[in-house]
């Protein structure tokens, strides 16, 4: 048995031993949660800027208002969410009790990714706490600094054995995965998510895999170009490309190619300044395996802008390639950099047909001042979400779950969803036992009852 | 040689060409699924008896009436339930229009088992064909004669560009798992439900899996034997025992036991008559291994009531054990035949406690006078599903979620619950080029400006802070 066994076993005997159940004790913890983060506000921006140069201002904003968000939320919601839910009866049920219970499921483990090390790792647990479960928590070791200020800081605020935080890479986590857990959120990729589902289906745990792939914004003639490219700038370039939920690529037609360059050039001048390494605001890449990787995508295309990179401080420029090949490297996988495609379609139904070739993606964009246009693209597409006229945006809205399909997910969560994946939701039917002479027309013998149809 | 490849790729062409989403599609679907069942009640009523010596009650309430009603229900609802569900908004997305769409996955695989064939067959396929998707059916090869209606007559009402049966036994479904589904939900046995969700891993497709396990029904000291053994009695050999959702075995005192052994007698002889293996009211055990494996359960601990079984007939008697230990086989395996053993406890405590270490149970059942006992048993213990002094009854609910927890399965369905399983649920956020000035808070350069109004604005939290 492994180092992760006892961990796990602690905080198993945790949970059976009742305490989450009330919902003051849950509260309790969302309210130490609060205080750690509000506490430790210069460690965790201290952590970010170390790992992937965030500054103070994407370590709120993109960050831990975020978390804040869903523990305010959870906190004001979670009375009545985790009250039971009655349901409509049947002609036979009138007197009885029928409702909807929700019950923690056990022990969850939480598996983040580097990109957004605090919120996507925190904000699940958030939930998974509301609904009462234990939780295994596993920052991703590539955001180093944050998974070290975790490891240290949640202890003092949480409760140890409930909530445990286990380091390491790729074979403790392999490790981790043989414990049996009673739900496993994953963010990541494609590749590792399938390993998790595998080794979920031997303990027959549910999951959710929140994972990637490439999200396509497509750009219609008839939008305001200045809005629209300002917007996709900002969701595109944001950390550095590296947010699962970015424009991976823009679909527009030949005759507004230049146009958008040049109105990405210019947002991009105002957002980071003519020489984008000496902005305080614009992130590097994680690690020099992911900054080869990108710099590589950049090989024989056109580049309108950028195309530049420092490995020595994992800098790459923002860069735009147009005129790009769909068979390329670059439009093969998901980018996760400051590099944004631009590829020709000649219709919207071209748009659509190309999109609707691919892997499912996390999210869609599309940008037009038609209705119809929108309507037609969602409606002849698929994807995990999607934001018309914006980019990013509709992942921070509580209401909406947050979620993949296809390739790119299995499950969501925020918000209420949250606290729903992170239940079970149990069907209750409670009679009196009372005689049995308005049951009696149910039992056998039954031959006198029938009568032919 | 794949013999699915083609039939897959029909499927998927005619998902592709979007014929399953406009509502009338569906509609028509629903209505001949109906049309199916009325015009070949008979038929099935028939294949149920060479299948599982199925009463026509028993078919009526437990298949085809069952059956009828999702259909009625899900063509009563289906407008609404497609339609996109609007969603709360936040202080930034006031102007824009937030919702939930639902989408068909695509290609919905459903694995269907032997012992309700009609129901667990149809019951998935109106939520799959409902929510829009293009269906591929892969009926138990146990329940030979009511496979043979859905494989020949059943796809006739459908149509059979969307809709495909697909026959075989372990080996065709193994075969057949290793395409991609967009979406697969089987009903069968914790040990091969592992098998499929295994094989869904290497494509990411989302599964519901309807398993089972052993459930456990507590009668309490306070209750009236003779309306619990007539309730308990029921349920349990109900389809000869062969139910997911069957009480599987008894926790009560020494005390309440000796009440009970006659009551149960005494409900067994109502219904069954003093030769239960001439009552048309008692069915058969699917299989001659089943049998087998039924025959050898009934060596475990002592029987007090019942123990005959006759191979020829694939008979078992109901049959009462007492006496029974932990460690016997009768106490390993979900039972899934007309065997009910008693297992004794001194106390509610000690009920709860051996019901806790075991695995979560599709049901959980507690017999109680008292209320106070009954909440106890149900917020102690967890279970797929739970009903307090009767039997399954609670799955005649659709307005209640049916499905299993932990090693009794994942997710669940019945009524609206199926439309949502079989159904993408996709976030939509739809805003406008208006607004600039407001967003522009939120793009660089990023000054310490803007970084104070924003903790302020969270200090007082006055309003959303994701002011995106």
């Amino acid at each position: 048995m492994s180092k992760f066994s006892e961990v796990v076993q602690r905080a198993r005997a945790a949970f059976n031993s009742g305490k989450t159940r009330p919902l003051q004790f849950r509260i309790q913890q969302l309210e130490a949660l609060r205080r750690m983060i509000k506490d430790h506000e210069k460690d965790i921006v201290g952590a970010l800027t170390a790992d992937l140069h965030k500054n103070e201002w994407n370590a709120y904003y993109e960050e831990v208002v975020y978390v804040l968000e869903e523990i305010e939320y959870m906190i004001k919601k979670l009375p009545e969410w985790a009250m039971d839910e009655p349901v409509e009866k049947t002609s036979q049920t009138q007197q009885d009790e029928c409702y909807i219970h929700s019950e923690p499921l056990g022990v969850v483990l939480i598996i983040g990714t580097w990109s957004y090390p605090f919120t996507i790792t925190i904000q699940p647990v958030v939930g998974a706490i509301a609904a009462g479960n234990a939780v295994v928590i596993k920052p991703s070791e590539l955001s180093e600094n944050m998974a070290n200020l975790l490891a240290t800081m949640i202890p003092q605020y949480l409760d140890r054995d409930l909530y445990p935080v286990i380091d390491g890479g790729v074979p403790e986590t392999t490790e981790v995965l043989k414990e049996r857990f009673d739900h496993i959120l994953y963010t990541g990729n494609t590749a590792v998510g399938k390993i998790i589902m595998t080794a979920a289906a031997k303990h027959l745990t549910p999951v959710t895999l929140g994972l990637g792939g490439k999200n396509p914004c497509f750009v219609d003639k008839d939008c305001d170009l200045d809005i629209a490219c300002r917007r996709i700038a900002w969701g595109k370039f944001m950390n550095s490309g590296q947010t699962c939920a970015a424009p991976d690529y823009i679909l527009c037609d030949p005759s507004i190619q230049n146009q958008i360059v040049e109105k990405l050039k210019k947002s991009l001048k105002e957002f980071y300044g003519e020489d984008a390494k000496k902005s305080r605001d614009y992130g590097r890449i994680i690690n020099s395996q992911h900054f080869q990787r990108v710099m590589g995508l950049m090989e024989g295309q056109k580049v309108a802008y950028g195309g530049t990179g420092d490995a020595a401080t994992r800098y790459i420029a923002p860069t735009i390639l147009i005129d790009v090949d769909p068979q390329s490297q670059v439009m093969q996988e998901e980018i996760f950099g400051p590099v944004m495609p631009i590829v020709c379609v000649r219709s919207l139904e071209e748009a659509i047909q190309f999109i609707s070739q691919r892997e499912k993606p996390l999210a869609l964009y599309v940008f037009s001042l038609n209705d119809k246009v929108i309507k037609k693209m969602i409606a002849e597409t698929s994807s995990g979400g999607v934001t018309a006229n914006d980019v990013v945006v509709h992942t921070s809205v509580h209401s909406l779950p947050y979620g993949g399909v296809g390739n790119s997910g299995v499950g969501s969560y925020h918000g209420k969803k949250s606290f729903e994946t992170f239940s079970h939701r149990r069907s209750c039917l409670v009679r009196p036992l009372l005689n049995d002479e308005s049951l009696k027309a149910r039992y056998p013998p039954s031959l006198a009852k029938m009568t032919r149809h | 040689m794949d013999p699915f490849a083609d039939t897959l790729r029909r499927l998927r062409e005619a998902f592709g060409s979007g014929r399953t989403r406009p509502a009338e599609f569906r509609a028509t679907q629903l209505k001949s699924l109906g049309r199916f069942l009325r015009d070949n009640k008979q038929l099935l009523q028939e294949a149920l008896v060479q299948d599982l010596h199925k009463s026509a009650f028993e078919a009526e309430v437990s298949e085809i009436g069952i059956s009828q009603n999702e259909i009625d229900l899900a063509l009563r609802n289906l407008r609404a339930w497609m339609k996109d569900e609007k969603v709360p908004k936040n202080l930034a997305t006031q102007l824009d229009s937030a919702f939930i769409r639902k989408e068909p996955f695509g290609l919905v695989l459903i694995i269907a088992p032997w012992n309700y064939p009609v129901n667990l067959t149809l019951v998935p396929l109106v939520g799959a064909l409902a929510a829009g998707n293009c269906v591929v059916l892969k009926p138990s090869e146990f329940s030979r004669s009511t496979e043979k209606i859905l494989a020949e007559v059943l796809p006739r009402y459908l149509d059979q560009s969307c809709f495909a049966v697909v026959l075989g036994g372990p080996q065709e479904t193994g075969q057949l798992l290793e395409h991609k589904f967009d979406y697969i939900f089987f009903t069968g046995s914790p040990r091969v439900g592992r098998i499929v969700m295994a094989a869904a891993a290497k494509h990411l497709t989302p599964v519901t899996l309807e398993l089972g396990g052993k459930n456990p029904c507590y009668v309490d000291d306070d209750c009236d034997p003779q309306t619990v053994a007539n309730r308990v009695a029921w349920f349990r050999y109900f389809n000869s025992g062969q139910t997911c959702v069957a009480p599987d075995y008894v926790l009560c005192s020494p005390d309440t036991q000796e009440r009970l052994l006659p009551a149960l007698q005494r409900a067994i002889t109502r219904f069954y008559g003093e030769d239960p293996q001439s009552s048309p009211s008692l069915g058969r055990i699917i299989s001659e291994k089943h049998f087998r494996r039924l025959r050898g359960l009934l060596g475990c601990g002592r029987v007090v009531i019942g123990g005959q079984s006759d191979e020829s007939d694939r008979y078992i008697a109901p049959t009462v054990l007492v006496d029974v230990q932990e460690t016997e086989p009768v106490m390993q395996e979900e039972i899934f035949g007309p065997i009910l053993p008693i297992v004794n406890v001194r106390s509610l405590d000690e009920a709860i406690d051996f019901i806790n270490r075991r695995e979560k149970p599709l049901a959980l059942y507690a017999f109680s006078n008292s209320n106070q006992v009954v909440k106890r048993v149900l917020a102690q213990t967890s279970s797929g599903g739970f009903c307090g002094n009767d039997g399954f009854m609670h799955m005649t609910l659709a307005s209640l979620p049916f499905g299993g927890v932990g090693a009794s399965g994942m997710g669940s369905y019945h009524g609206k619950f199926s439309f949502d399983t079989f159904s993408h649920h996709r976030a939509c956020l739809l805003r406008w080029p208006g607004l600039e000035k407001i967003y522009s808070l939120r793009y660089p350069p990023y000054s310490p400006r803007n970084l104070r109004m924003l903790l302020a604005a969270m200090e007082a939290r006055s309003c959303s802070c994701t002011l995106l």
